[in-house]
């Protein structure tokens, strides 16, 4: 008998190799051909602590966390009650502990899990050089029937340069745990992977912001770093080098967003990442790319708060600050992407958008989707391009307006270099030919066009991903997504009809778009990762849900699940 | 020095980089002479208009870049350094100047101040001092006396030293630091000149009288007198000399020779290169 979906975690305080086990076991699963999503759980320490891999493998593609773990293995149990609740388990989960380690801790021998035993600490210690994170590996690839070639490729990658001797520990070692769990029969074992297909990707979704960003054609960063939105910064510093681009790390994040709008004001379309603190650093500058018409993308990486919040656990709850944090009217750009892997279209979008309407786009990411690592299908390539509107015929008798009132609202954009066009951009109100002004018409004038470039843009259907049909509804956005269409699928398979509908262009709000996507449905549920419901608010304030409206709203730093969600929907029927 | 006429060729004017508007400054602001100073450097430099960029943030001085006629950004209070510094790198082949007061340089932007100076990006930051929040109607700068009681905000005073921006320039580690006096544009536009002229970060440290809220500084002219000593590029020799005079020596006192930040790119690779990187 075999299983379509396997969840796994690899237990174990710094030093253990959870995590390098863990990623040894996604790289493997992938060379084989399945799919697979590893999280990392850990606290706020920089070395050492409690620290575990959470490991989904499926022959499909993988949308968020398992219901439940099938899988326990614990190289040890230091500090394990800190995370025992993000280590959902059942009677049918397994632990696998080692006797030498102590007993499984009551908050988890509770789940009333079955419990196996290995003795992962004294195998190693057969093996020279052997250590517990591979016996650990190999225990877990017999069980969910890993093939041995997928991990040898994964070693030989790893440790290639390591030399034989690493090489032949890291082999003994995932033979003597393998050996010992052959004989289990745990029924665990994983479906067969669909080889046929497109070509797969392993990344995460910091990668493929980073990754968005270059291919939206940004050629500046500048970066100051922050958990958990660094990775990208660190991803951009080499390959935007290697593209001709530039990554400078500022000395704050208002150094870092000024840098961007200095850049961008000269021609270069530029990014910054930061997480929520940074992003209240970066607001008025933000306002001032909105009052300036100063491209930029700023991709923020949410994590709970407010203020330091729990820096390495994810939430939703910046979504307020994003869409109404800046002063003044300041109409701008915020989208949200719907998975790991969507967070390259996402963010090269953004640079578009940016580009094409002069302004500011602030990509709501979350450390649940930046930090995690999934095997997905290659994303198809998205024309979207930084394209943005320049200035022709400078020089004439007419002199340049800067700010000129276009039916659009976009203006033709001078930049440092073309002759003729020299002007003052400026956060001061101004009027059209850029110099400051006070009046009460420049003002209306002014504000009228920045808001009208934004709602008279033609986004597409990039807008939201609109999924089903039925009178009942998901609403949806960013890593809430992955969990509900899950949900929404189990509902289907199990014969009722449900739509999901995740939003991707949070702001500027599309209410016809939306009207027309929840025509006919009778209810609605709203999930979202957040205390105060700040998106349920949110689409209550701009846009007209029919029927009855529920909301699923839990803020972190536990993940939501699809059982959740889908429980709620049951409830809803 | 501002004029550059050959029997042929007739250089540009000050007046050329001189925009239409009028400025907003006070009668006998000190800040007049500054933007002539100025516009006499550019000239001087026969700056082309379009590759010339100039930053400022928030303040009166700050004003500088809608009453000149090359490219320019308004940014916002203290922040001009940090939007400057995006653009030279960006775009290296750029004059970048930046223009801003006491208050906009070394009390809400004193971090990117610091920075700025260890960074050593090829840019010229033009300080217009003059003790005081002009703008918002007459509060202590980071550059006011201790003791000076006429703001209703510190009625008894600030209470606190000032700083001395030309010692914290060197003590920060800027490349070429000078001081001039708003009264004289031509050597104002001499200092700017130089500063330009010189590779990394310059600080052109100006003492420029607000006449409304200060209007004692309008003894600034009996006070100030030439610094006295031929410019050195040993950044302690000009950090001793500062320490002795007495805030009022004119002239340049550090023309150093550190290298300016400008990190190299070249494209080597295509983005269906790096993408390969992903693929299982």
């Amino acid at each position: 008998m075999t299983v379509d979906s396997v969840t796994i975690a690899l237990v174990g305080s710094g030093g253990a190799g959870a995590m390098t086990a863990g990623q040894m076991l996604l790289d493997a699963a992938a060379n084989v051909g399945w799919y697979g999503l590893m999280s990392r759980s850990t606290g706020p320490q920089i070395r050492g602590g409690e620290a575990a891999a959470l490991v989904r493998l499926s022959p499909t593609p993988v949308h968020g966390p398992g219901d439940r773990f099938d899988i326990i293995i614990a190289f040890d149990w230091q500090n394990v009650e800190r995370f025992a609740a993000e280590l959902p388990l059942s009677e049918k989960s397994v632990i696998i502990t080692d006797p030498s380690q102590g007993e499984v801790p009551a908050v988890l021998a509770a789940s009333g899990a079955k419990q196996v035993e290995l003795p992962i600490k004294e195998l190693a210690g057969r093996i020279p050089g052997g250590r517990v994170n591979m016996v650990g590996l190999g225990a877990v690839a017999a069980i969910v029937g890993l093939p041995r070639a997928g991990i040898d490729a994964v070693i030989q990658k790893a440790l290639g340069k390591k030399g034989d001797a690493a090489i032949q520990a890291s082999n003994a070692g995932i033979d003597a745990g393998s050996k010992e769990a052959a004989g289990w029969n745990l029924g665990l074992e994983l479906a067969a992977p669909n080889k046929e297909g497109a070509t797969r990707w392993n990344i995460s979704g910091n990668e493929a912001a980073g990754l968005g960003a270059l291919k939206g054609g940004v050629k500046f960063c500048a970066a100051y770093p922050i958990t958990p939105a660094t990775e990208i910064l660190e991803w951009l510093a080499p390959n935007l080098a290697k593209t001709g681009g530039k990554l400078v790390q500022a000395e704050d994040e208002l150094a870092s967003i000024a840098m961007c709008l200095g850049a961008s004001f000269s021609g270069v379309p530029s990014i910054t990442a930061t997480a929520g603190p940074g992003l209240s650093l970066m607001t008025e500058c933000i306002g001032l790319g909105v009052a300036s018409e100063t491209p930029v993308v700023i991709v923020d990486v949410q994590r709970g708060g407010p203020s330091t919040g729990i820096p390495t656990k994810s939430e939703q709850s910046d979504l307020n600050i994003a869409v109404y944090g800046l002063h003044g009217d300041a109409p701008h750009l915020v989208v949200g992407p719907t998975s790991i892997g969507d967070c390259l279209f996402t963010t090269q979008w953004a640079v578009h958008l940016a580009e094409a309407l002069q302004t500011p786009a602030i990509v709501l990411s979350d450390q649940a989707m930046g930090q995690s690592r999934a095997i997905v299908d290659k994303p198809a390539d998205a024309p979207h391009k930084a394209n943005r509107l320049l200035a022709t015929d400078l020089g004439g008798e007419a002199k340049y307006k800067r700010y000129a009132d276009t039916e659009s609202g976009v203006s033709p954009a001078a930049i440092p270099g073309m002759p003729g066009g020299e002007h003052t951009a400026d956060g001061l109100e101004h009027a059209e030919n850029a110099l400051p002004s006070s009046q009460a018409s420049d003002h209306q004038k002014q504000l009228d066009k920045r808001l009208r470039k934004l709602t008279s843009h033609d986004y597409g259907d990039a807008w939201a991903d609109v999924e089903g049909e039925g009178e009942i509804a998901v609403v949806t956005w960013g890593s809430a997504t992955g969990p509900s269409r899950e949900a929404v699928r189990r509902l289907e398979a199990a014969g009722t009809k449900a739509r999901l509908v995740a939003i991707r262009l949070i702001s500027p709000v599309q209410p016809a778009k939306l009207a027309a996507a929840l025509d006919g449905v009778s209810k609605v549920l709203v999930v979202e990762q957040t205390h105060g419901a700040q998106f349920h608010k949110f689409l209550r304030g701009h846009y007209d849900l029919p029927g009855a409206v529920s909301v699923f709203s839990r803020p972190g730093p536990l993940p939501i699940r699809a059982r959740e969600v889908h429980e709620t929907l049951l409830s809803l029927i | 020095m501002d004029t550059h006429l050959t029997d042929d060729v007739v250089g540009p004017l000050p007046g050329d980089y001189k925009s239409d508007v009028k400025p907003i400054w006070c009668p006998g602001c000190g800040d007049y002479s500054v933007l002539a100073g100025i516009t006499r450097a550019m000239a001087t430099m026969g700056l082309e208009r379009h590759d010339t960029v100039v930053v400022s943030g928030i303040g009166c001085s700050s004003r500088i870049p809608a009453y000149t006629s090359v490219y320019g950004y308004h940014t916002v209070h203290g922040r001009s350094l940090a939007v400057a510094s995006g653009v030279k790198l960006a775009r290296p082949e750029l004059n970048v100047l930046i223009f801003g007061g006491d208050g906009d340089g070394f009390s809400i932007g004193g971090n990117h101040f610091l920075h700025a100076c260890r960074r050593n990006v090829d840019m010229t930051y033009i300080v217009m001092d003059n003790q005081v929040y002009g703008m918002t109607k007459g509060q202590a700068s980071p550059t006011t006396e201790a003791d000076w009681c006429e703001s209703k905000l510190t009625p008894e005073g600030p209470g606190v030293n000032p700083i001395q921006p030309v010692a914290l320039a060197l003590a920060c580690g800027a490349n070429f630091v000078a001081r001039g006096f708003s009264n004289n544009p031509n050597e104002v536009a001499r200092l700017i000149v130089e500063g330009v002229r010189h590779p990394g970060f310059s600080v052109i440290h100006i003492l420029s009288p607000c006449v409304t809220f200060r209007p004692e500084q309008r003894n600034w002219k009996s006070t100030v007198h030439p610094y006295g000593r031929e410019p050195t590029d040993d950044p302690n020799e000009a950090m001793r000399a500062v320490l002795e005079d007495d805030g009022f020596g004119l002239g340049i006192f550090l023309a150093g020779n550190r290298r300016p930040f400008q990190p190299e790119s070249a494209a080597t690779r295509s983005i269906a290169q790096i993408e390969e990187g992903f693929a299982v």
